[in-house]
C-alpha cells in the first residue's frame, strides 16, 4: 500500500501533467432558458432574398424540428447560427453569445458544446471513421489520454448505429447511409449540449431511420441535449419532436406542437401535415407509441 | 482554473470501494482516466452516490474500470444506469486503424505494389490512348456530336489567357540568353554571334519547352483537378448514364485544344524571346534593335522554325493526355485529386523532356542541324 503522501505527489504530477495538456477556455455548461435566440435575422444571396426579420427561440432540452419546402432556407438558418454564414442583418446568439463574425475558427467556448451532421455526413476523407470521431477530442480536449480516446471512438461508432469494423475503415469505403452514421458519431463525440442535425434520417432506410429516431430521443432525455432537426422525414417530426418550426414566407410562421400547428390555417401548414403522407404517419405514431425506447423509461435531467 | 473528478478508495469489511467525485464529464475526466488507468488494486464496488453529472465518456470511463476489475457499480443514479446501459452495449474491441504490417515486410510489399502498380500504369495509359483515338474515329465519323462550343472554351483557357504569362516568361528569357550568351562570347570576340545564340535557341529549343513547361503548370494540372473532381461528385458516371461519352465531350476538346494551341504558343514564346533578346542588346551590347531582328532573319534558318513547328503539336499532345489521364484515374477521395494533378503535371514535363532529346537527336541526324 501507498502512503498518503507519496499519493499525494503522485497526484500532484499528474494533475500537472493533465493542467499542461489542457485548454484553459473550456467553459461550463449553459443554464439560461434559450440555448439559441434569433431576432431580426435577414439573408441573402445577390439579389433573392431568403429570409428576412426572422425570429425564433430554441428552449433547452427540446427536439425542435424545422420544416419547410425545398428552398426556403432551412439549411441556410442552420449554417448562419453555426457561424458559416455571415447574414445581412440581425442577431443570433448561441449560449447567450453573439455568433455572427464574432468566432474565430479557434474559438472552442461555443464549439466545443454542439456538434453538427452535416447532410451528407461531411467526413474527413483521408482519416478513417474512428479518426474523424477522435478530431473533436483531441482540439478541445487534448488532456485525453489517447487509449481513452481510441475507446470512446469505438463506443461512438457502435453507438451510432455503424458495425465495429466500421472504425477502421475510410469514409469512402462506406455507403451513404454509414457515412451519415459516422458524421453523427463525430457530431456526438463530445456530447454536446447543443445538437445540429440537417437531414439525419434521409438516404437512411426506415429501420435504420426509426433507430436513429430512438436514439436522438434516448441521448435527449438522459443528456439534456438540445436539437435543432431539419427535416422531410414525417415520421420523424410526428415520434420525437417536441416541437416543430415551419419555414415559409422568409420566415418562421409558427412554432409549436404539431396539434397545435394543425389548428393554423396556414395554406402550406395545412398542405403539410394533412397530406396523405402525414396522415400515414400520425397514424403509425398512434399505433406504435412515439419512438421513445420501449424497455427504458425516459429519465431526464433538464 | 478548470474543475476535475477525481476518486478516493475506503476500505470496510475486507471490501475496498472507490468513491467518486465531482462532474463525470468529458472536460474533467482528463485525470480520473489516467489515475484509475495507473490503479491496480483489487476493487470491489465503485461508489457512484457522490458523483454530480455524468455523460457517456464519464459513463464509459467507469464501465471500463468496473469491468477491468470485476467490480460492482452501487449508488448509480437513474441517469447514470441508462448511460451506463447504453455504454455496455456499444462496447467494442474493433481496432481504430487500418491493420499495417511490420516494416520489413511492408517495405517489401510497398516495393512490389509499386512495381506492379507502375505496369498497370502503363497499360491503363495504353488503353486510354487507344479509347481516346477510338473516340476521335467516331467524333470524325460523326461531327455533327462535336462539342464546338467546349473546343472554343478550351481555346480560350488554353490559349488566349495564357499569352500574358508566356509572353512575359518568353522575354525575360530571351534577355537572360542574350545577355549571359554576349558575356561568353565577348570572351572571343565574337558578340555579334549572341544574335544567331538567342534567335536558334529561341526557335528550336526554348521557345517551344518552356511553354510545353508552362502548359503543363497551367493546363495540364487543371485537366486533372478538373475531370478528378468530377470523378469524385460522379459527373461522369452521371454523363455515362445519359449516354454521353465522357471521352468525347470532356477528353477530345480538351486534347485538341492542347494539340492546336501549342504550335501557336511555341511560335509566339519564340517570338517574344528574340524580342527580349533585341531589346537587351539594343540596351547593353550597342546592337540597334532593329539591326538584331533583321540579322535573325539572315542568321535563323528556316528549318530551325519547322523543327520548333513539329515539336509543339506533340509537346501539346503529351501534356493534355496526361492531364486527362491523370484525372480519370481519380477514384476515392479529395487526396487523390491532388495526388494525381502533381502526378500528371511531374509526368507531363519529364515526358516532355526526354522526348526533346530525342528530337534533338532525330533533327541533328537529318541534317537540320
Amino acid at each position: 500500500m501507498i502512503g498518503d503522501d507519496e499519493e499525494d505527489l503522485e497526484h500532484e504530477a499528474l494533475l500537472e501533467d493533465v493542467m499542461e495538456d489542457a485548454r484553459d477556455d473550456v467553459v461550463a455548461a449553459f443554464d439560461g432558458k434559450y440555448p439559441i435566440e434569433i431576432k431580426g435575422l435577414k439573408n441573402s444571396f445577390g439579389e433573392q432574398v431568403i429570409h428576412e426579420n426572422l425570429d425564433l427561440n430554441v428552449r433547452r432540452g427540446e427536439i425542435l424540428g424545422v420544416v419547410g419546402g425545398s428552398g426556403t432556407g432551412k439549411s441556410v438558418l442552420m449554417r448562419s447560427i453555426i457561424g458559416l454564414q455571415i447574414p445581412d442583418a440581425g442577431e443570433i446568439r448561441v449560449f447567450g453569445q453573439n455568433t455572427i463574425g464574432a468566432l474565430p475558427d479557434e474559438e472552442s467556448a461555443v464549439r466545443a458544446r454542439w456538434g453538427v451532421l452535416f447532410q451528407g455526413g461531411a467526413l474527413f476523407s483521408t482519416l478513417t471513421v474512428a479518426e474523424n470521431v477522435e478530431v473533436p477530442l483531441k482540439q478541445f480536449f487534448p488532456e485525453i489520454e489517447a487509449d481513452l480516446r481510441h475507446e470512446i471512438a469505438r463506443y461512438k461508432v457502435v453507438m451510432s448505429g455503424l458495425p465495429e469494423e466500421a472504425a477502421a475503415k475510410y469514409p469512402s469505403e462506406l455507403s451513404g447511409g454509414m457515412r451519415k452514421r459516422a458524421g453523427l458519431a463525430r457530431a456526438l463525440a463530445l456530447d454536446p449540449e447543443l445538437l445540429f442535425l440537417d437531414e439525419p434520417t434521409a438516404g437512411l432506410d426506415p429501420i435504420g431511420a426509426s433507430a436513429f429516431d430512438v436514439l436522438t430521443r434516448e441521448l435527449t432525455d438522459t443528456l439534456g441535449l438540445t436539437v435543432f432537426l431539419i427535416t422531410h422525414d414525417l415520421d420523424t417530426l410526428y415520434a420525437i419532436c417536441d416541437r416543430v418550426a415551419v419555414l415559409a414566407d422568409k420566415k418562421v410562421i409558427a412554432v409549436d406542437t404539431i396539434p397545435n400547428l394543425l389548428k393554423l390555417d396556414h395554406p402550406w401548414i395545412q398542405e403539410y401535415f394533412n397530406g396523405p403522407r402525414s396522415r400515414a404517419a400520425q397514424t403509425s405514431m398512434e399505433l406504435h407509441g412515439a419512438g421513445k425506447s420501449v424497455d427504458k423509461p425516459a429519465g431526464g435531467k433538464a | 482554473m478548470r474543475e476535475w473528478a477525481d476518486f478516493s478508495v475506503q476500505e470496510a469489511g475486507g471490501h475496498t470501494t472507490i468513491v467518486l467525485e465531482g462532474p463525470l464529464l468529458v472536460s474533467t475526466i482528463g485525470l480520473l482516466d489516467r489515475k484509475l488507468r495507473m490503479f491496480d488494486e483489487p476493487v470491489q464496488h465503485i461508489d457512484l452516490s457522490q458523483a454530480e453529472e455524468i455523460d457517456t465518456i464519464g459513463a464509459w470511463t467507469i464501465w471500463r474500470f468496473a469491468d477491468e476489475h470485476k467490480a460492482r457499480i452501487v449508488g448509480a443514479s437513474q441517469q447514470a444506469e441508462t448511460l451506463l446501459q447504453a455504454v455496455k452495449d456499444s462496447a467494442s474491441d474493433a481496432p481504430v486503424e487500418p491493420e499495417r504490417l511490420p516494416t520489413i515486410p511492408r517495405v517489401l510489399e510497398d516495393t512490389g505494389q509499386k512495381v506492379v502498380d507502375f505496369g498497370h500504369g502503363v497499360l491503363n495509359f495504353m488503353s486510354f490512348l487507344g479509347a481516346v483515338i477510338v473516340a476521335f474515329g467516331s467524333v470524325m465519323r460523326h461531327p455533327k456530336r462535336f462539342r464546338y462550343r467546349a473546343l472554343i472554351r478550351q481555346f480560350d483557357l488554353v490559349g488566349i489567357s495564357a499569352l500574358g504569362i508566356i509572353g512575359l516568361m518568353s522575354f525575360l528569357i530571351g534577355i537572360v540568353i542574350a545577355q549571359q550568351g554576349a558575356a561568353q562570347l565577348r570572351q572571343f570576340g565574337a558578340e555579334i554571334y549572341t544574335i544567331n545564340l538567342t534567335g536558334r535557341l529561341s526557335m528550336r529549343e526554348l521557345g517551344v519547352l518552356m511553354t510545353a513547361i508552362m502548359v503543363a503548370g497551367r493546363s495540364g494540372s487543371a485537366f486533372a483537378a478538373q475531370l478528378g473532381t468530377m470523378k469524385l461528385t460522379e459527373e461522369i458516371d452521371a454523363m455515362r448514364t445519359i449516354g454521353v461519352s465522357p471521352l468525347e465531350a470532356l477528353v477530345v476538346p480538351r486534347i485538341l485544344a492542347n494539340v492546336l494551341m501549342m504550335p501557336l504558343l511555341g511560335f509566339y514564346s519564340a517570338v517574344l524571346a528574340m524580342i527580349g533578346g533585341a531589346f537587351i542588346s539594343d540596351l547593353t551590347l550597342g546592337i540597334p534593335f532593329w539591326t538584331f531582328m533583321s540579322r535573325i532573319q539572315e542568321v535563323v534558318p528556316i528549318y530551325d522554325v519547322w523543327v520548333g513547328l513539329i515539336k509543339a503539336p506533340v509537346f501539346g499532345l503529351i501534356v493534355a493526355l496526361s492531364g486527362c489521364y491523370q484525372g480519370m484515374q481519380v477514384k476515392g477521395n479529395s487526396e487523390e485529386v491532388g495526388l494525381r494533378t502533381t502526378q500528371a503535371v511531374v509526368q507531363a514535363i519529364f515526358m516532355v523532356i526526354v522526348l526533346d532529346a530525342f528530337f534533338a537527336v532525330f533533327f541533328t541526324e537529318i541534317g537540320w542541324g
